[in-house]
């Protein structure tokens, strides 16, 4: 290929390089897959990309151990399958995972706590990477400083592979409130939060000023049918990432076409009734609400 | 008078780009409400549109699933004002060069999809637009180029290849002008467009 002319001025793997990315995604649904061809049927069912991995998240529950990165022969098969992004997950602080799916041209990188954390103290530092990275949060304050380290999009941290969308309510509702406070709140009163909460002080302000995360804000875990993806999106969320209620349902075409038609209605009742008929069942699901501690994902790299 | 404005909101960055119509509005002194274009019936009422980046696949099926497709058309074909980037460039063109995308064929361009690679491969840099004075902020994501740009006007070009065109009241772009403070581009296609049916003016 011939040099740009004024390739001295191009810059790669910047904020707004990435942060533009996932702006790209907003409105969409991202869908997990474990093949090219489940890939295939993603796309067709009109997801706006799709996360490579090597069982979905209700497979690995259910299955247990150690839970990692997918052989990157797979997901290169899964880029190749698809025109849309393809994206991937590495551990909470494998930094060596990370580098691996940069280096296969991974479109964003999900440091993930359905996978078994590589480090108890830290997560990977994202800014020294070109590919962007999504991270999850169950509040503001983890939500900023996962955006501290680089983090160029949040997901809520409901609980994956339970097709019981409450905790990824709680935590959409946990940010929002927090972001409400931080409004009315004085500098000073700012600055106090953000040393109690451990955020980088510069992104505490700007939340507060923009009344919202300076990065796009996606719904993730427990999300299984078109009315769950609706509730998200009336939630404030910008799109929903959905793991095995696709393919963990009865008709994964039928089910991943509805609820992308249902992130575009969320607001209109009777369009999502008629969506939502004839989908086939769900996910069967397991409900998290007195899930014991020691079995739930979320509280993963905080 | 106040302007109708609809960004096609069915998929992609569209809150940007309804921001990016107010601060070239204001900067022309015109007023505008900008709604969100999600379903049938209200791109009749607008008199500009725009169609954001985002997934192209995604995009082209939601606007003919849910009957907005014609109702684009009807717009250029009144020689009302549309602003295309990126994946709307894709669904604007002729020829996507790929049938997992159904375009709207209202701008006669041969575009090729994620032409630089992937998103690692995607980039910001500066560029000369025709006809404004200053280098434009150009930000490209997993961006298209134009490959036959037929008898459209082009407006910018990177690396010796079309990134810009302009076409009687389209104006299409690879890049997205939407996600910098730079309203300029916004500005030429709504406001300063000699070849789009005049806008009803302000006084």
């Amino acid at each position: 290929m011939s040099e740009p002319t004024d390739l001295e001025d191009l810059r790669r793997g910047t904020d707004l390089v990435k942060r533009g990315f996932a702006r790209m995604q907003q409105g969409g649904v991202i869908m997990d897959v474990v093949d090219a061809e489940q890939a295939r049927i993603a796309e067709d069912a009109g997801a706006v990309a799709v996360m490579a991995l090597e069982a979905v998240p209700a497979d690995i529950r259910k299955r247990g151990g150690v839970a990692r990165m997918a052989d990157p022969g797979d997901i290169q098969g899964v880029i190749d399958a698809v025109s849309i992004p393809a994206m991937g997950k590495a551990r909470i602080g494998h930094t060596t995972e990370a580098r691996i799916l940069e280096s296969i041209g991974v479109d964003m990188i999900d440091e993930s706590e359905v996978l078994t954390p590589a480090d108890e103290r830290y997560h990977i530092d994202k800014r020294d990477f070109t590919s962007p990275f999504v991270c999850g949060a169950r509040d503001l304050g983890e939500a900023l400083r996962r955006i501290g380290e680089g983090a160029a999009m949040i997901r809520t941290k409901g609980e994956a592979g339970t097709g019981d969308v409450n905790q990824a309510v709680s935590h959409q509702r946990n940010i929002l409130g927090s972001i409400r406070k931080l409004e009315g709140m004085a500098h000073e009163e700012r600055e106090a939060w953000a040393r109690e909460h451990e955020a980088p002080a510069e992104l505490v302000h700007e939340t507060a000023e923009m009344g919202r995360l300076p990065v796009v804000n996606f719904a993730a875990g427990g999300i299984a049918t078109p009315a769950d993806a609706a509730l998200m999106m009336f939630h404030g969320c910008d799109g929903i990432f959905v793991g095995s209620g696709i393919f963990g349902a009865e008709n994964p075409e039928a089910m991943g076409r509805a609820i992308v038609e249902a992130v575009n209605n969320w607001d209109d009742p009777e369009a999502l009734a008629e969506i939502a008929t004839d989908t086939g069942k769900g996910m069967q699901g397991e409900s998290n609400a007195d899930m014991p501690e020691e079995q739930q994902l979320q509280g993963r790299g905080v | 008078m106040t302007l109708t404005a609809g960004v096609i909101g069915v998929q992609g960055d569209v809150a940007e780009h309804a921001a990016a119509i107010t601060r070239a509005a204001r900067a022309h002194g015109e007023r505008v409400d900008v709604i969100e274009i999600r379903r049938s019936g209200l791109v009749p009422d607008c008199d500009l549109l725009s169609m954001p980046g985002g997934e192209s696949t995604t995009i082209s099926r939601s606007l003919r699933r849910e009957d907005i497709a014609p109702e684009i058309r009807a717009h250029v074909a009144a020689g009302k004002p549309l602003l295309a980037t990126c994946a709307g460039l894709i669904v604007a063109a002729t020829d996507a060069g790929d049938e997992r995308v159904s375009t709207l064929d209202l701008l006669d361009v041969t575009v090729e999809r994620n032409a630089f690679g992937r998103q690692r491969d995607s980039f910001e840099t500066s560029i000369g637009i025709a006809g404004l004075d200053e280098p434009f902020p150009a930000v490209f994501i997993r961006a298209p180029v134009i490959t036959d740009a037929g008898d459209t006007e082009v407006l910018a070009t990177w690396d010796d290849r079309p990134v810009a065109v302009h076409d009687g009241p389209i104006v299409g772009t690879s890049f997205h002008p939407e996600l910098t403070d730079d309203s300029r581009l916004h500005g030429f296609t709504f406001f300063e467009n000699p070849s789009s049916e005049p806008s009803p003016q302000s006084p």
